[in-house]
């Protein structure tokens, strides 16, 4: 890791538009670097279009578009300037369900390296191992990294999927309610993944489970109706929140 | 529903299953029954001839002498050449459809692409005999032998008559691309979102996204529609009986005429004179059903040996 710390981002007055359907609003707030940030709330509250803009995932859609910034590190990542390819690399996303190539292990974990960067075979050896040591996976695929991914279990898919986006050695790692699909004992691997990875990136999760937002994030984002309500620190935001709306979807009342 | 019994419940149930179950096995018993019938009408030949009717070259009714190594070999060198041809197009053309078409574009060139299909052979072969044929021997024969100076290679040397293999396996490209490509764009439009999401997530491009990610994840059902192909252009008779210059020959150079086990039998089942004749054309009929079911079973296995490595 560099000596200046990286990967802190911030949003300024960001809007986003499905065609003529406006899914987020002037959405505003900070994003610390080597933190853990939860985005919460209802389903089509546009926490995940947030999240998707972040990358600009979007792009290959048709009809949608965007006013206001994102900038990391003081650039907006939305400038038609940017290259996406690299933007992306630096920005790693992880998926709600799990998507490893019909490749080896080995294979999945080096395709970001060997797309972006021409690394020897034994640079690409240890950064393949590196990664799945970051994602807590090596001790048990070590002696079959040539075996096909999907031979994997849905939680060992989804860390070999987040071993995929370390990989490219990104600033940020966005993750789009990574443990929807697993049980408790994978979900929580994941969750302890989490606060490993914070010492070294920025961490962005999409989460229905506000179990899981409390357990893992450091500050917590409440959208409602492509609004961000309420944005602070976790413990506050879920102790004392400041909007009557947060604290009725956290307490249960809807969502 | 308490009165309802438990057992012998419906006949209608019952009378179905035996329906569908007869369906099912007609199928499979009329293939069987169809091969005996070639196999016992090509047996005279077969036991004349023995092993030489597949490596003999001489094809002679009058003597009575009959041997099929150059519709044998025909056959396969045609649909090879075609299928040459036609999959990098037939894959480009599906690539560019279901990947980067504007959508306004997408439905009519694919329906275009899908009529090619709906050409009657013979009008493909009328087309070939007015326009390909002439073409070849104008143009692009000389300029493959003479301009690209490959006229000394085997493949490509001999005098440019017009009529010839590569006719033959030109007009069979055309034929098989809309199988292939059909079959190959349903297949890349059926690559889940998901794993498009991944490649470029990673930092790939949206070529690098094709080639890393949704190509592999398409290869077997892409396979399948090169098979499909080959299996329509091994048996394709009409359009390539008028292009191939049907003579009994096997020559190494493409613009040599040549013949296939299809035009073979097309061309000579009306004027077979006497029983070994017709016996040796049914023994034709009978390697060419015998190859098709071997490529059909190679295919089948290739398919899923692709698929068990995918996943």
């Amino acid at each position: 890791m560099s000596a200046t710390i990286t990967g802190a981002l911030a949003v300024e007055q960001f809007s986003f538009w499905y065609g003529a359907q406006q899914a987020l609003h002037d959405i505003a707030f900070d994003i610390a670097p080597q933190t853990v940030t939860a985005l919460i709330g209802p389903s089509g509250c546009g926490k995940s279009t947030f999240l998707r803009s972040i990358n600009r995932m979007h792009d290959l859609q048709p009809g949608t578009r965007s006013t206001g910034r994102i900038l990391l590190d003081g650039d907006d990542v939305l400038d038609r300037g940017v290259d996406v390819v690299l933007l992306r690399q630096r920005i790693g996303m992880v998926f709600q369900r799990s998507n490893p190539f019909p490749k080896s292990i080995y294979d999945n974990v080096a395709y970001g390296p060997r797309l972006n960067r021409h690394l020897s075979r034994s640079a690409t050896d240890d950064l393949v191992e590196q990664a799945l040591r970051r994602s807590a996976l090596w001790d048990e695929v070590k002696d079959r990294l040539r075996q096909s991914a999907t031979g994997l279990s849905g939680g060992q898919q989804q860390r070999l999927c987040i071993a995929r986006a370390l990989a490219n050695e990104p600033e940020v790692l966005l993750l789009d309610e990574p443990c929807s699909a697993l049980d408790p004992i994978a979900t929580q691997r994941i969750e302890e993944l989490l606060w490993e990875l914070k010492q070294e990136l920025t961490i962005v999760i999409v989460t229905h489970n506000l179990q899981q937002a409390a357990r893992v994030s450091d500050r917590t984002a409440f959208f409602y109706l492509g609004r961000l309500v309420e944005h602070g620190p976790t413990d506050q935001l879920f102790t004392a929140p400041r909007e009557e709306r947060t604290e009725a979807y956290i307490t249960g009342r809807f969502g | 529903m308490s009165s309802t019994p438990l057992h012998g419940a419906s006949v209608g149930d019952r009378i179905y299953r035996v329906a569908t179950t007869a369906f099912a096995l007609s199928i499979p018993l009329l293939l069987v029954l169809l091969s005996a019938e070639v196999a016992a009408a090509a047996w005279p030949a077969l036991k004349t001839f023995g092993f030489s009717f597949l490596t003999s070259s001489r094809w002679d009714a009058v003597a009575g002498e009959f041997g099929a190594a150059p519709a044998i070999y025909g056959t396969i060198v045609s649909s090879v050449l075609a299928l040459l041809v036609a999959t990098p197009l037939a894959i480009g053309v599906a690539i560019f459809l279901s990947e980067f078409a504007p959508s306004w574009l997408r439905q009519p060139v694919a329906f275009l692409v899908d009529l090619l299909a709906a050409i009657p052979s013979v009008v493909y072969g009328l087309w070939g005999i007015f326009v390909l044929v002439p073409l070849l021997r104008e143009h692009v024969m000389p300029l493959l032998a003479d301009r690209l100076h490959l006229g000394g290679t085997p493949f490509f040397s001999g005098p440019a008559y017009g009529p010839s293999m590569l006719a033959a396996g030109l007009i069979l490209a055309i034929m098989v691309l809309p199988y292939i490509s059909a079959v190959t764009r349903e297949v890349l439009m059926a690559v889940p979102r998901s794993q498009r999401e991944a490649a470029l997530a990673l930092g790939a491009t949206r070529w690098e996204m094709i080639r890393g990610a949704v190509l592999p994840y398409a290869s077997s059902g892409i396979l399948g529609g090169v098979i499909l192909g080959l299996g329509r252009a091994l048996g394709e008779t009409m359009a390539v009986t008028m292009v191939i210059g049907n003579r009994h020959e096997i020559s190494a150079s493409l613009f040599a005429p040549g013949y296939t086990m299809a035009s073979l039998i097309a061309n000579e089942f009306s004027e077979a004179t006497n029983d070994l004749h017709l016996s040796s054309l049914m023994a034709v009929g009978a390697v060419l059903l015998a190859v098709t079911l071997s490529v059909n079973v190679l295919a089948r296995w290739l398919v899923w040996r692709v698929q068990r490595q995918g996943r």
